[in-house]
């Protein structure tokens, strides 16, 4: 700080204070539009009916039916959509960074997972309602060509793998980009040190690359469970609201008090935002172990 | 060059999985763009388009989504560049807390949001204890609703914003900037608007377009606040129609398309290109 004082001769020093005002605007709006509703959240997920203090709905969260079957088939949905598509999607992270596919498919990929990625919602559950849905492109093209009836076997695009199949469409572009600069971050010496070691290529994938890429892989695919565990719309405008998974829940409780108790419905929606922070929290520690290797 | 010719040997899977991912990718597409070409019976043509173009609903909802865009866009960039700026300049030690903050939208998902701000903003709000009102319920006025809306829409593309800028601040000097404008004798205001922004518009391009990308299909908080946006109107209209929804779902990612496209060109595939180094 003292060399930065002499270096601006220009500006003088104001008080520490004055400083800070100039960032009010920004936490205002922080507090107006983040912390209060948060707060109201928070606050009223402690109150009973009579705005007593309880614990009460938090205790309800575990014993109310309609909640822990939203709760579990959200987690369902997240885990198997980050792991499948964690997987699916470091492999083609693989593909377009060592894999030695030609560059343009590289800048291809990667542009297509950006769009992906951002691609939610009522458009997209449209797009495979065309695809997967009862009359739909796949479905018929599977029927006709190879007598494959997708809907006779039990699948079913308003359950629980199809919106997973859904889901996946923004689940492994994220994956991809985040785990390309990951890839990218390994480097050429470590490879041509463990082959003049005489390391065999699968050695050196279990032997160095995964173990100095795991912690990015965990961290990444934690990031995709949060991804799908908050997604509302796309599960809302395929459904309208007949898969009960926890965002839709709680959306059934903004528009109309389904569960009789407003404190329960904020416990619900605290619920939701705790195991959000885990994961956030999870990510953020997991990639400060990656980094260290990683760079 | 050795070392390449060794991993062409293992590209057959490399291949597989790309190739397998570009299916999956494709075929909704391509699904939707066919069906939205059949309204017609053994017609291949642009009906469902027209049809979708010519109801003036459409045009209403997908002005209004991209009204709140940029003005979600330009709030934004008011909001958070003097901000960034600041906080780079004179207080470091703020740093911490407003990329805890910035990064705070990703543990409150919109449902969550929606839900705080409907149960804070749809009655009065006063000053406890006192009775006096400050400010009457923002949802009961479409003003209120609307500012009510974008600021959400703040909250929800402020990790990209913030993001975007401050890493744009990173590659240029602003410490010199800043000194250099000083003592020409210009004043704040105009050191921010006429040297700091057009230094970092690349990066406020692609938070930009970020944003756009985000609020245009929006469902979750127009839908709760009660916004005829676009997202709204395009799950209306899935509900009573089969084949303009299609058409409306393709254009809709043509936009994103452009979108992340055009980022791709203003940052020259920054980010991506972690290979560089």
């Amino acid at each position: 700080m003292a060399q930065t004082s002499l270096r601006m001769p220009v500006i003088k020093t104001p008080s520490n204070l004055k400083n800070w005002l100039g960032v009010t605007p920004f936490f205002l709006f922080a507090i107006l539009f983040l912390a209060l509703p948060s707060i109201y959240l928070v606050q009223g997920s402690f109150l009973d009916q009579n705005d007593q203090f309880t614990f009460q709905n938090y205790k309800d969260l575990f014993t109310t039916p309609l909640i822990v079957d939203a709760f579990k088939l959200s987690i369902q949905i997240s885990a198997v959509t980050a792991i499948v598509g964690g997987i699916f999607g470091f492999l083609l992270a693989y593909a377009i960074t060592v894999g030695g596919l030609p560059r343009s498919l590289r800048s291809a990929l990667i542009t297509f997972s950006g769009v992906a990625s951002n691609f939610a919602g009522v458009p997209l559950a449209f797009a495979f309602i065309a695809t997967l849905g009862r009359r739909g492109f796949l479905t018929l093209l599977l029927k006709d060509t190879y007598g494959i009836d997708l809907y006779q076997s039990g699948f079913d695009l308003y359950s629980f793998a199809g919106l997973s199949a859904i889901y996946m469409f923004f689940q492994f572009p994220l994956m991809v980009l985040i785990m390309v600069p990951a890839l990218d971050g390994l480097k050429r010496e470590w490879r041509e040190a463990a082959e003049n070691l005489g390391a065999s290529n699968l050695q050196y994938w279990t032997r160095i690359a995964l173990p100095v890429l795991l912690p990015s892989i965990l961290g990444a695919m934690i990031l995709l469970f949060g991804n799908a565990f908050g997604a509302y719309a796309t599960a809302y405008a395929l459904t309208g609201g007949r898969l009960p998974i926890i965002t839709i829940q709680i959306g059934a409780q903004i528009r109309g008090d389904v569960l009789h108790n407003p404190g329960l419905g904020y416990a619900m929606a605290m619920g939701m935002v705790i195991i959000m922070a885990i994961s956030l929290a999870g990510y953020s520690w997991l990639q400060k172990i990656s980094e260290r290797w990683l760079r | 060059m050795n070392l390449l010719s060794r991993f062409r040997k293992f590209s057959f899977w490399s291949w597989v999985w790309f190739i397998l991912g570009a299916l999956y990718f494709l075929i909704p597409l391509y699904a939707t763009l066919r069906h939205s070409l059949r309204m017609e019976r053994d017609v291949i043509g642009f009906r469902a388009y027209e049809r979708a173009f010519a109801d003036p609903s459409f045009l209403e909802t997908f002005l209004l989504s991209n009204l709140l865009a940029v003005a979600t866009i330009i709030a934004s960039i008011i909001l958070i560049v003097p901000t960034a700026y600041w906080i780079r300049l004179r207080v470091p030690e703020a740093r911490r807390i407003t990329e805890f903050i910035t990064l705070l939208p990703f543990v409150v998902p919109a449902i969550i949001l929606v839900f705080g701000l409907i149960r804070i903003y749809s009655s009065p709000i006063g000053i406890p204890f006192t009775g006096i009102n400050l400010l009457q319920p923002l949802t009961t006025t479409k003003l209120g609703t609307y500012t009510l809306i974008v600021a959400g829409y703040m909250v929800l593309a402020m990790p990209y914003m913030y993001r975007s800028v401050d890493t744009g601040m990173r590659t240029v000097d602003i410490r010199t900037l800043t000194e250099a404008a000083q003592s020409l004798g210009a004043s704040w205001f105009v050191i921010v608007t006429q040297v700091i922004l057009p230094n970092i518009r690349s990066a406020l391009l692609s938070g930009a377009l970020l944003t756009f990308a985000i609020v245009v299909g929006e469902v979750t908080l127009a839908s709760f606040l009660g916004v005829d946006a676009f997202g709204p109107y395009l799950f209306l209209l899935g509900q009573h129609r089969a084949y303009e929804p299609a058409a409306l779902s393709f254009v809709t990612f043509l936009l994103t398309w452009f979108a992340m496209g055009l980022i791709q060109l203003v940052t020259g595939g920054q980010g991506q290109a972690a290979g560089a180094h």
